[in-house]
């Protein structure tokens, strides 16, 4: 069941072809092939360990390729600078590693660093760039506030704003929903989405498969070091696929045209 | 309070805590006899005082304000960059070893009878030489997390170089040479005369200067290194940019007053309560808060007993309870 579609799509923001990745020497996945495209919101499902982390890490290029190429808008993602790199590749980790307590505005205002000078501070329209990305998200009111002291959801939709005011071409999230309460989890996938409308490339890790049908255009499945699956979501999710992948029972739920699936079984062999 | 506020308060502090240094002491000055001497050394006019004020206020009180307003700037400017850059609160600008490798070089030169001048650079060159040391074998181990192991490097040369303090002053001479040593482990500016100002100066306002250079990136160094780096930060560089202003401050502060404690931990805490974690507006603040607490300290070393007290004993009997109230107040948070 190995898919490796030859990705040479017209207009590819990033393209992976035959990546290996792995750390120093080791490798942890291959045979890894795919294109995000503007508009596009790529999704990367896989169980603990099976190398999402490190796929992801080396695509924003901190991490050396084993082998294979990738390329960002048609040249070779090694040959750019740190700052030429973040100028079109943003990254949103997961949230909740902040040691201090900076205001949301300080926080977004970061995600401009790459668009200034090596010693210079924020000029003004680095200052509008920032407000504007804080009233997209809708966050324009808490820019005083501190990232220690506002929720999960909105952390996340700061780090957003941050990544939007970089003025990327491609957004790469790491488990957004991570730690998220439920109607949080809606909310950040929604301005997620919403980016994809805008013009930019999205890819995302998830844990959620219905996060992937439900948000995601494309998704690409990680397992056992190599994507042992990869296309439209609605067709590539399938309960076969997802038992294999996480080596689980996988319950499918349908109805009203849709469908989602569930972990486990509802009762005990 | 506002940011702007907090910076104002604390270049109020610094003028303040200036004013008092220049007329507090066994010769005290009022805030008149200050002006005019002050007025008649600026317009080239007689000020009509005894030269024995001018002598007091130029060539004593002077230098040794001026050494204090460096030493403290400097450690507070370094301490506060140090915390953002690993990412802990109780960090100070001795981590990597600056302080005791300049401690170690000066208790050599010391024991060696080196005269004063030569002390003190062996005391400099021994603080840049152990943190150049301690960055060569973190950059050499590079595995994981470059942050941390700097960090645990520095604290196990660190031990080291401590170990070669205790043997030096179990070698000296202990009617001599013993108590300089002590003295010098326990930091004073009592010995600081005019012809230490330039160096001390050039090596502390160049290592401040290159800090506030670097203000603009310093919050997002103190982000996970990847985070960092994906924000368009060359962090290695800055990383190595940062240890060099710091350490350049700290081993210029030790040869000239000795091991000053505190100062570049307590510091950054309390900057930090009064404008808030970011660097830009911080490090200015913590500077000049810096430059005004050392020098109120040192003020109350050489007027609160017939002796003069080590600095470091009076920076450890304000600092503790102080570090513990911070503690209290931020249950071990960050402020």
């Amino acid at each position: 069941m190995v898919v490796t579609v030859a990705a040479a799509c017209e207009g590819a923001v990033l393209e992976a072809r035959g990546l290996v990745v792995g750390y120093r020497g080791r490798r942890v996945a291959g045979e890894i092939d795919f294109a995000l495209v503007p508009g596009r919101a790529l999704a990367l499902l896989g169980p603990n360990g099976g190398g999402k982390t490190t796929l992801l890490r080396t695509l924003i290029g901190l991490l050396p390729p084993l082998a294979g190429e990738i390329r960002l808008e048609g040249g070779p993602l090694a040959d750019l600078t740190v700052g030429a790199r973040a100028r079109r590749i943003a990254y949103v980790p997961q949230a909740g590693g902040q040691a201090f307590g900076f205001s949301v505005r300080e926080t977004v205002l970061m995600g401009r660093l790459a668009h200034q000078r090596a010693l210079a501070g924020p000029g003004p329209a680095d200052v509008a760039a920032a407000e504007a990305a804080l009233a997209r998200l809708g966050i324009a009111h808490l820019a005083e506030r501190p990232v220690t002291g506002i929720s999960g959801g909105e952390r996340q939709l700061a780090l957003i704003a941050r990544a939007l005011a970089q003025a990327p071409r491609l957004i790469v999230l790491d488990e957004p929903t991570a730690s998220l309460d439920f109607g949080n989890q809606g909310r950040v996938l929604a301005e997620m989405r919403a980016l994809t409308r805008a013009g930019l490339a999205v890819l995302f890790t998830t844990h959620d498969p219905n996060q992937a049908l439900r948000h995601a255009d494309e998704v690409a499945m990680l397992a056992s070091g190599r994507l042992i699956a990869r296309g439209p979501s609605a067709a590539t999710i399938t309960r076969p696929r997802l038992q294999h992948l996480y080596g689980c029972d996988v319950e499918e739920v349908v109805g009203d045209g849709r469908h989602a699936f569930l972990p486990g079984s509802a009762t005990r062999p | 309070m506002t940011p702007r506020l907090g910076l104002a308060a604390a270049l109020g502090f610094l003028i303040l805590a200036v004013f008092l240094a220049l007329s507090v002491g066994r010769f005290p000055l009022s805030p008149l006899e200050l002006g005019r001497a002050v007025w008649a050394a600026v317009t080239g006019t007689p000020s009509g005082l005894p030269p024995a004020t001018s002598a007091v206020l130029f060539q004593v009180r002077g230098p040794r304000v001026l050494a204090a307003l460096l030493v403290g700037a400097g450690l507070a400017t370094a301490g506060t960059a140090f915390q953002g850059l690993f990412r802990n609160p109780l960090v100070s600008p001795d981590l990597l070893g600056a302080s005791s490798g300049a401690a170690l070089g000066a208790v050599v030169g010391i024991l060696f009878g080196l005269p004063i001048l030569g002390i003190e650079a062996l005391s400099f060159a021994g603080g840049l030489g152990a943190v150049a040391v301690v960055y060569a074998i973190g950059g050499a181990l590079r595995g994981g997390d470059a942050v941390l192991t700097l960090v645990l490097t520095g604290i196990v040369v660190g031990s080291l170089l401590g170990a070669g303090i205790g043997l030096a002053k179990y070698l000296a001479d202990p009617y001599n040479q013993l108590p300089a040593i002590t003295f010098w482990l326990l930091g004073s500016l009592a010995g600081i005369g005019v012809g230490d100002l330039l160096p001390l100066a050039l090596a502390v306002l160049v290592g401040i200067a290159l800090l506030l250079t670097l203000r603009w990136r310093m919050n997002a160094m103190s982000l996970p290194d990847e985070e960092a780096r994906a924000l368009g930060v060359p962090t290695g560089a800055l990383r190595a940019a940062i240890v060099v202003g710091a350490s350049l401050v700290t081993a210029a502060s030790v040869a000239a007053a000795g091991i000053v404690g505190w100062v570049g931990l307590v510091v950054p805490h309390l900057a930090r309560l009064l404008v808030g974690p970011s660097f830009p507006r911080l490090l200015p603040t913590a500077a000049l808060l810096g430059g005004g607490f050392l020098l109120l300290i040192d003020t109350l070393a050489r007027t609160v007993a017939p002796v003069e007290v080590p600095l470091g004993i009076l920076t450890a009997i304000v600092g503790t309870p102080f570090f513990i109230a911070l503690l209290a107040r931020t249950r071990g948070g960050w402020s």
